[in-house]
């Protein structure tokens, strides 16, 4: 069980949040850069030091603020991948492996014979003797993983672990990490801002936007329930924040929605791109929501096309590239967009 | 298209400027009496300075590590009041003249110097005019060198690796040795080949400070000067060899180190 309560400032970073993991959980810290994910890592780490808060891993208290208590990085039991894997470039994989078993006091031939043995298991073990330049991307993230791993951690933390890979070995490693965390038994910690990797590696999801934590929850909460403009716009969907009143939505710019929830005061409002309607006139009949806008931006993606719509309701609608045709769309040309009250999700805030 | 012709002008002082540095070599190439070379090159008093000059330079080298990597590591990492001042102060004899820093030294560590009065009273120490005095007077010269150096390799390594050897269960002192020393080899070699190199040529200081005594504190300038008036094939010679020994650093040390100046 792991307890963080980090908070302090470094630069224009404001770090306050408290993160919480159960035994044997995988969680990913996903958010943009500069959201201060990694810096957070170095501090459960003991590289940075707090100015509030308290980390407490296994009921050992590592750090806590108030108390004056600071253990020192290598006194932590934490396992560390960091981004760019930072094997040290003057030792062979093997005595990278090795150097934590060495540090522990572990006698060279038993600390490489143990090294050795985590090679291994991750599949790396005939390149003990190659030195970290000579690994590809794939190779160096095992050595860095077996590395951290052979300290026997009570938590692995990995920051961007596949950021440093082409995008053409990703999704590879992104499997094989996959297994090989799901072999390590204690708290896993993934820092990541891809949230492809997010939803591939973790039980549970915890997004950071300016050194806050604005949502957690399981992938697919998180993704069909954004928080935040950051969440909605990597799934691809609208976000509007309002107050409801019996299925009426009074978003934030004046504008007013109806929906089918019933669901009342602050809440957020979801709306699928492909929900969202576009034509030429006013339409007729059922649709509850309607409103004139200006297209902005036309973002064509193979088979569809993004239409970005300004508006006194601002919104992303997902037409074909037939509709743009036949509505003689273009870029600063009025159009009309309807949304049926059925296709909008509210819940609150 | 055909590169432009650089400007008349350029071209004749820039080559007066290389025929300054060509002509003292040839002057002295020339003159040198190649038939008695090895003779004179193995007179005793040659030879005298030359083991002098080589226990007195290294010597000066392991002194700048020993006091230099660790003050470079402060500069580098610890961010204390005055630290510029300080760093100036143990930089200044790259820039002062050499016999500045010896009457400086005479000063303090001279029988009646400030702290040599007491280091004579209470141990009987007496460091003028004996070699330790020659190799005090070279560390002082040389070992800003050293300083610059290792602080610029300290500034530039990825310090991460230090937080990576942390987080795996080292403490301070061994991430020092396995990690950061490493990391820092070439400037620390770097650093102390221009000490070295600095140490070996040193004469204003030396002679100030520790004086010109056959065997004890006359090193190879030092030699070289004296020979001049009686012997000068002999001095002709000795200057070869430092001119052999600097030019051999410049080439060795041409791309990978020289680039940081």
């Amino acid at each position: 069980m792991l307890t963080a309560q980090v908070a302090l400032r470094l630069g224009t970073l404001d770090l306050d949040v408290t993160i919480e993991a159960a035994p044997g959980e995988i969680v990913a810290v996903l958010g943009p850069n500069g959201a201060g994910k990694t810096t957070f890592m170095r501090a459960v780490a003991g590289l940075v030091p707090l100015t509030r808060g308290r980390v407490e891993l296994d009921d050992v208290v590592l750090e806590d603020a108030a108390r004056d208590v600071h253990l020192p990085p290598e006194r932590r039991p934490i396992g560390v991948v960091f981004q760019e894997y930072l094997l040290f470039p003057h030792l062979s994989a093997l005595e990278n492996v090795a150097f934590g078993l060495r540090a522990r006091g572990i006698g060279s031939r038993e600390a490489r014979v143990r090294a050795g043995s985590w090679l291994d298991r991750l599949g790396v073990g005939e390149h003990a003797e190659a030195k970290p330049r000579a690994l590809s991307g794939g190779q160096a993230q095992r050595v860095a993983l077996a590395r951290a791993l052979a300290i026997d951690p009570r938590l692995l933390l990995l920051d961007e672990p596949l950021a440093a890979l082409d995008a053409s070995a990703r999704g590879e490693v992104r499997r094989d990490l996959k297994r090989h965390l799901a072999s390590f038994a204690g708290i896993r910690i993934v820092i990541t801002h891809d949230p492809l990797e997010a939803i591939a590696l973790a039980d549970r999801l915890v997004i950071m936007e300016r050194g806050r934590v604005v949502q957690t929850g399981s992938p697919a909460d998180v993704t069909q329930r954004p928080r935040s403009r950051y969440v909605a716009d990597l799934v691809g969907v609208n976000l509007l924040r309002g107050t409801a009143t019996v299925g009426q939505v009074a978003v934030s710019g004046g504008a007013t929605l109806q929906s089918a929830d019933g669901v009342d005061g602050e809440v957020f409002a979801v709306i699928h791109p492909r929900a969202v309607a576009l034509h030429r006139a006013r339409p007729e009949g059922s649709p509850r929501n309607v409103w004139r806008g200006r297209a902005s931006t036309l973002d064509f993606q193979g088979d569809r096309v993004r239409v970005g719509v300004q508006g006194e309701m601002p919104i992303i609608a997902e037409v074909t590239p037939a509709a743009v045709r036949e509505l003689d769309l273009v870029e600063g040309g009025e159009v009309w967009v309807s949304v049926k009250a059925t296709e909008i999700t509210v819940y609150p805030a | 298209m055909r590169p432009e012709r650089p400007p008349v002008l350029f071209v004749v002082l820039a080559a007066v400027g290389v025929a300054f540095f060509v002509l003292p070599l040839v002057g002295l190439l020339y003159r040198a009496p190649w038939e008695t070379a090895l003779g004179d090159l193995t007179t005793p008093e040659a030879l005298t300075a030359l083991r002098l000059s080589f226990v007195v330079s290294l010597a000066a080298t392991a002194l700048a590590l020993l006091l230099g990597v660790p003050l470079a590591w402060i500069y580098a990492r610890v961010a204390f009041p005055g630290r510029d001042i300080v760093r100036a102060l143990t930089t200044l004899p790259m820039i002062l003249p050499p016999v500045v820093g010896g009457v400086a030294l005479l000063f303090a560590f001279g029988r009646r110097g400030l702290f040599g009065q007491a280091l004579d009273t209470m141990f009987g120490i007496r460091i003028p005019f004996t070699t330790a005095g020659a190799i005090l007077a070279a560390t002082f010269v040389a070992m800003p060198f050293l300083v610059l150096t290792v602080e610029a390799g300290l500034r530039s390594m990825d310090r991460r690796y230090e937080d990576a050897a942390r987080s795996l269960g080292a403490g301070r002192w061994l991430v020092f040795r396995r990690v950061t020393l490493p990391l820092i080899a070439p400037s620390v070699f770097a650093g102390a080949v221009l000490c070295w190199a600095r140490a070996l040529g040193e004469f204003g200081a030396t002679i100030t400070f520790a004086g010109n005594l056959p065997g004890t504190t006359q090193t190879l300038p030092l030699a070289v000067y004296i020979a001049l008036e009686t012997r000068p094939e002999v001095a002709i010679m000795l200057s070869l060899v430092l001119l052999a020994i600097s030019l051999a650093i410049l080439v060795a040390m041409r791309d990978r180190y020289l680039r940081a100046f």
